[in-house]
């Protein structure tokens, strides 16, 4: 994982749900994470997936990731390597799921007001500093958990996994 | 301690955990279905483990896509099947036996005090059984069946106490979303939710697993209701273990206590496409709809097949409206049929779809056209949903929606009831 994350801002508002992230009916195509991606927030912005940019950052507001248990919202944004993802407050299940795919999530309440679409971050992960590089304005982010730190340091779940934490036969 | 801290704690191994506090549990149930199931299938076979550990841990109901429509759902779905037989997997519901959030109370695979995961996020719906059920991503539950085990943060617990008596064709639903009416669907965002007051007491398991299913849309990661005789009543002959319910301590201090009386409490409609757009049905009364829909994870209890039956007895579901209705499971739609709801709905004009995630869940379900609106039993109104970014879904009590259809307009139960 990457300790320094630098992107372009992409800003979303209140309650951004999972069949936005990820809409609903293409679940039971089981499509590929990039398949998947081209449809990531479609219902609200169709060519999300063709401006965003490697790195990139979402920047939302309360209850990002609302709704579903659905792991292809996080595997999408995931897909489409954006560098992470900062809200205000994010549905519980899909601020796990981001964790478990390896895509920083991040809490800074102050941050959402301070933000304008375009504007450019650097994220330092460890010290959970966000720096507005546009308005030269610095935000702290709440502090991640050591297991929250360990999952990402691992690239996700999965690699967590099988770094011999636990998968046992009990 | 609270239910929540007693079953962390439990899980954990640990004497005390307080609210905050990060900590390793064992899972008692893991529950998936066919749909993400596939998704979870796929995610094991990575984490490169020939045999599961503990298979009867994991309960498999086969609800979302079924029958598949999408060639690529009956090529997962086989692949799944195999999976379940490879692993020798005992706990399996193939398509039919109803939604997972019903199948798994009825078949015994919730319990008080018990430590559930799902892979949808409706598995809070345990919580009406005093289990703390949770909902988890593919890869999450995948980890558990490999290790056993996976990570909670202690929620702080705020407690929603609901006094006063639901008259006439009122119904638990309308509480809930009286409750996202005031409270909003952050108020318990990383929390669990405790439930109690006379309204509860009185309510039957169906009521008060509708509103445990809908505390998801609160925000809460579970939502409790401490056990009593009805709790026991309901898993007589259903679960065939041993259990030790938990109930919080008395001298308890709560995050948050909010008061509700449903005393007067009057038919509620959540508008598109928030849940917390909740307005009387007066309010929305006369808007025309296109299609009528109960059943789902929320609305298909024989409690709302009852109530919907009552509605449309003798009565014509309105032309320009297709009214189509899900009895939550194999069990409830046996009922149904003993019980001659099903001829009742027959004769309204109503079509049954068979047990499942069918008419919420995109993909199998009827979808919506440019512009059209829907009510609805289900639990969400999230913007494209049904179909069409333009269609509209207004969710609503199985009465209130079993009105609509008579009337072709959002219209209010009690003039029917």
């Amino acid at each position: 994982m990457n300790n320094i994350i630098r992107g372009r801002v992409w800003k979303f508002g209140h309650d951004i749900d999972t069949d936005i992230i990820a809409p609903a009916i293409y679940l039971n195509k089981y499509l590929s994470p990039k398949e998947s991606a081209l449809h990531a927030m479609e219902p609200i912005d169709p060519d999300f997936s063709k401006k965003v940019k490697p790195g990139d950052i979402i920047v939302a507001g309360e209850n990002f990731g609302c709704g579903s248990s659905r792991e292809e919202a996080a595997v999408n944004l995931k897909a489409l390597e954006l560098g992470a993802v900062i809200a205000s407050s994010f549905g519980r299940i899909f601020y796990r799921n981001c964790i478990n795919v390896g895509l920083p999530a991040l809490y800074c309440p102050d941050l959402t007001a301070k933000v304008n679409e375009g504007d450019h971050l650097e994220i330092d992960l460890q010290k959970g500093l966000i720096q507005n590089l546009t308005t030269e304005e610095n935000f702290t982010a709440e502090p991640m958990p050591e297991i929250i730190m360990s999952i990402l340091a691992c690239g996700g779940l999965e690699g967590y996994l099988q770094k011999g934490s636990g998968i046992s036969n009990t | 301690m609270k239910i929540v801290e007693k079953i962390l704690a439990r899980a954990s191994g640990k004497e005390k955990v307080i609210p905050g506090e990060i900590v390793e549990c064992k899972v008692d149930v893991v529950m998936t279905n066919d749909r993400s199931g596939v998704r979870m299938m796929d995610r094991f076979n990575s984490l490169g483990i020939d045999r599961m550990p503990d298979p009867d841990r994991l309960v498999v109901i086969f609800d979302h896509d079924v029958p598949p429509k999408a060639i690529a759902s009956a090529n997962k779905q086989k692949e799944l099947r195999e999976f379940i037989k490879k692993h020798q997997v005992k706990h399996y519901y193939p398509m039919g036996a109803g939604v997972c959030h019903q199948v798994l109370p009825e078949k015994g695979h919730v319990w008080p005090g018990s430590l559930v995961v799902g892979t949808d996020s409706h598995t809070v719906t345990g919580g009406a059984f005093g289990a703390l059920a949770t909902g988890v991503g593919h890869l999450e539950a995948a980890g558990v069946l490999a290790k056993g085990t996976t990570w909670f943060r202690v929620p702080e617990t705020i407690r929603i106490v609901i006094d006063g008596k639901l008259s006439g064709p009122v119904m638990a639903k309308d509480i809930i979303l009286l409750i996202l009416q005031r409270l909003g669907t952050k108020v318990a965002l990383y929390k669990a939710i405790e439930f109690t007051g006379e309204a509860v007491d009185a309510m039957s398991l169906d009521g008060r697993m509708a509103i445990a299913n809908m505390s998801v849309e609160l925000g809460a990661k579970c939502g409790l209701f401490a056990v009593d005789q009805k709790t026991f009543d309901f898993l007589d002959g259903r679960v065939n273990r041993p259990f030790t319910p938990v109930v919080s301590d008395p001298d308890e201090i709560w995050e948050e206590t909010y008061h509700f009386n449903v005393d007067a409490l009057e038919p509620l409609v959540a508008c598109p496409h928030n849940l917390e757009n909740v307005q009387p049905v007066a309010q929305v009364g006369g808007l025309e709809i296109h299609q009528a829909a109960i059943g789902t994870c929320t609305g298909g209890r024989l409690e709302d097949m009852r109530m919907a039956a009552r509605i449309l007895h003798g009565r014509r579901v309105h032309p320009d409206v297709r009214m189509i209705i899900t009895p939550g499971s194999a069990e409830i739609y046996h009922q149904c049929l003993e019980e001659g709801i099903i001829h009742t709905f027959h004769q309204a004009g109503a079509i049954i779809h068979w047990p499942g995630c069918g008419i919420c869940a995109a993909g199998i379900s009827p979808v919506l056209g440019v512009g059209e609106r829907c009510i609805s039993a289900q639990n969400r109104n999230f913007k494209g949903r049904l179909g069409d970014g333009t269609s509209e879904i207004f969710v609503a009590s199985p009465a209130t929606v079993a009105a609509s259809a008579v009337k072709g307009q959002i219209a209010d139960p009690r003039e029917f009831y």
